[in-house]
């Protein structure tokens, strides 16, 4: 479980986050939507640890990472798994290599076992094919899940997911967010998604928050998203037609 | 950001750079990488650059020391001190801060921007030992030997114009290059090629992973490397002759 106390975070004077609180839950996932600018991608980076924020504290399972020296930190991190919007696998290696990368730096196991589990890693993301291929080789959808499976590869506790479905067509977006979710219910890891995509709002939303100008405006999951009485978070939900319908169908029914 | 900021900066990341690699089999394997992609990628244009200059050099020395006082192997001293004190270590490193500088700045650059360097400070992983450690180390241990090719094959371009015109005879030529030669001028070569290697590639460096924004700030975060290594460069230069050779 990963929770956040009235973490406060200011730009050039500019305050991005407002005292925000929230809980993350383990074997849940947990979704962090907002509109652009709103101060969602600050605030994940903030529990990450690549923003320090100016107040309040983040606790990884009772530990406070704002008290943190680097090395703690970077102990901590070995816990983490992220998958990142543009995937940030690196170019000069093969997928193989890419996610066998954590293993290298972090695993005492044998080359056999590393690679044992890297390939574990590999088909469990349906990329058995591709171990021997560079990320420029292979598409937006196939990087993302190499991403994924780079992610857990050192089995960590906690996953985060930037925009997991920017550049994905629909189909592959369902794949990717169903992917996250079996992972996450698998190995019971604490997983917070950062998005504005919200097809997986309404596929995978387990435990939502709902953040505007840098507050959260909203808590709940996405069976109670449809009547939430937050007009901002009505607004950005239900901005586009189809999901006008949907409420309107989902209202009727009830 | 200011200047003295800059630099504060810049020894925060060389203070997080030089420590001991996370694993040693990495970094070796890095380091290996990097001699290639520094040193053996830079042999051709050293060699090149070297063998016509050192041609240059010889011709213009004969020109103007066309003076009867003047003993005939001057040109061949004169070339050979040209070429070991300055030429193939500070001309040479001003060539190589464009081409290695670049690149070093260029990669670290575009893989800060598309998150490759923030993956690896998530992993947990020290990003600049990572990345910049095996560079500079590399660059350093293969420098000497750079220096050295180019300062022969300097030689060798100026000996080959006594062998095919008639400007210098061969004679005069391996007269001079061998009239009163200090071997200490070679360890200073060598010694400013080392330094001058540090600064190449721990300022391309830090060009390269504090760039901020997208592809046109990689160009200019690797033009500023080019630019700012000469010129320090240049500043070391005068201070270690100073300190060298006087």
């Amino acid at each position: 479980m990963i929770e956040v106390q009235n973490a406060i975070k200011t730009f050039d004077g500019n305050q991005v986050l407002k005292n925000v609180s929230a809980i993350f839950e383990a074997g849940k996932t947990n979704l962090i939507i907002g509109q652009s600018g709103s101060g969602k991608t600050v605030l994940m980076k903030s529990i990450v640890g690549i923003h320090r924020i100016d107040s309040g504290h983040i606790l990884y399972d009772g530990r406070d990472i704002t008290i943190m020296k680097r090395k703690q930190l970077n102990q901590l991190r070995r816990e983490i798994g992220m998958l990142f919007q543009g995937s940030a696998l690196f170019d000069s290696m093969t997928v193989l290599e890419n996610v066998r990368f954590p293993l290298d730096m972090f695993s005492d196991e044998t080359e056999d076992e590393k690679d044992r589990r890297a390939r574990f890693c590999l088909e469990r993301v349906e990329l058995s094919h591709a171990v021997d291929l560079y990320p420029s080789e292979i598409s937006g959808g196939m990087q993302k899940r190499a991403a994924i499976a780079r992610a857990i590869v050192l089995n960590p506790k906690y996953l985060f997911c930037d925009e997991p479905n920017s550049g994905l067509d629909p189909k592959t977006s369902l794949l990717i967010d169903k992917l996250i979710q079996d992972i996450t219910h698998e190995f019971n890891i604490t997983t917070i998604i950062n998005t504005h995509d919200m097809n997986s709002v309404m596929e995978i939303g387990e435990n939502i928050i709902f953040i505007n100008k840098g507050e959260k405006a909203w808590q709940g999951n996405s069976n109670e998203i449809y009547d939430t009485g937050c007009q901002p978070l009505e607004d950005f939900i239900f901005a586009s037609e189809l999901f006008k319908k949907i409420k309107h169908v989902h209202s009727s029914n009830k | 950001m200011n200047a003295i900021e800059k630099v504060g900066e810049y020894a925060s990341l060389m203070y997080r750079t030089i420590t001991k690699p996370d694993r040693w089999s990495i970094f070796w394997k890095q380091y290996v990488n990097e001699v290639k992609k520094q040193g053996i990628d830079s042999l051709w244009i050293v060699v090149i650059i070297s063998t016509f200059i050192g041609a240059v050099i010889t011709i213009q020395m004969v020109l103007n020391t066309e003076n009867p006082l003047l003993p005939t192997y001057s040109t061949g001293l004169a070339t050979r001190d040209t070429l070991l004190l300055e030429f193939s270590s500070s001309i040479m490193c001003l060539i190589l801060a464009g081409k290695v500088g670049s690149n070093i700045a260029s990669e670290i650059g575009t893989m800060r921007i598309t998150e490759q360097i923030d993956a690896l400070d998530i992993m947990g992983v020290n990003s600049a030992n990572y990345l910049i450690l095996p560079k500079i180390t590399a660059f350093m241990t293969i420098i000497p030997c750079l220096v050295l090719v180019s300062m022969f094959v300097g030689i060798i371009g100026g000996y080959c114009v006594g062998i095919f015109t008639d400007i210098i005879t061969v004679h005069d030529y391996e007269v001079g290059i061998q009239y009163a030669f200090i071997p200490f001028y070679v360890t200073y070569s060598v010694i400013k090629g080392i330094v001058f290697a540090f600064i190449i590639s721990s300022v391309s460096s830090y060009y390269g992973y504090t760039v901020k924004g997208g592809a046109l700030e990689v160009g200019k975060s690797s033009t500023d490397a080019v630019v700012n290594s000469s010129v320090l460069i240049l500043l070391f230069n005068v201070m270690l002759t100073k300190l060298l050779l006087t």
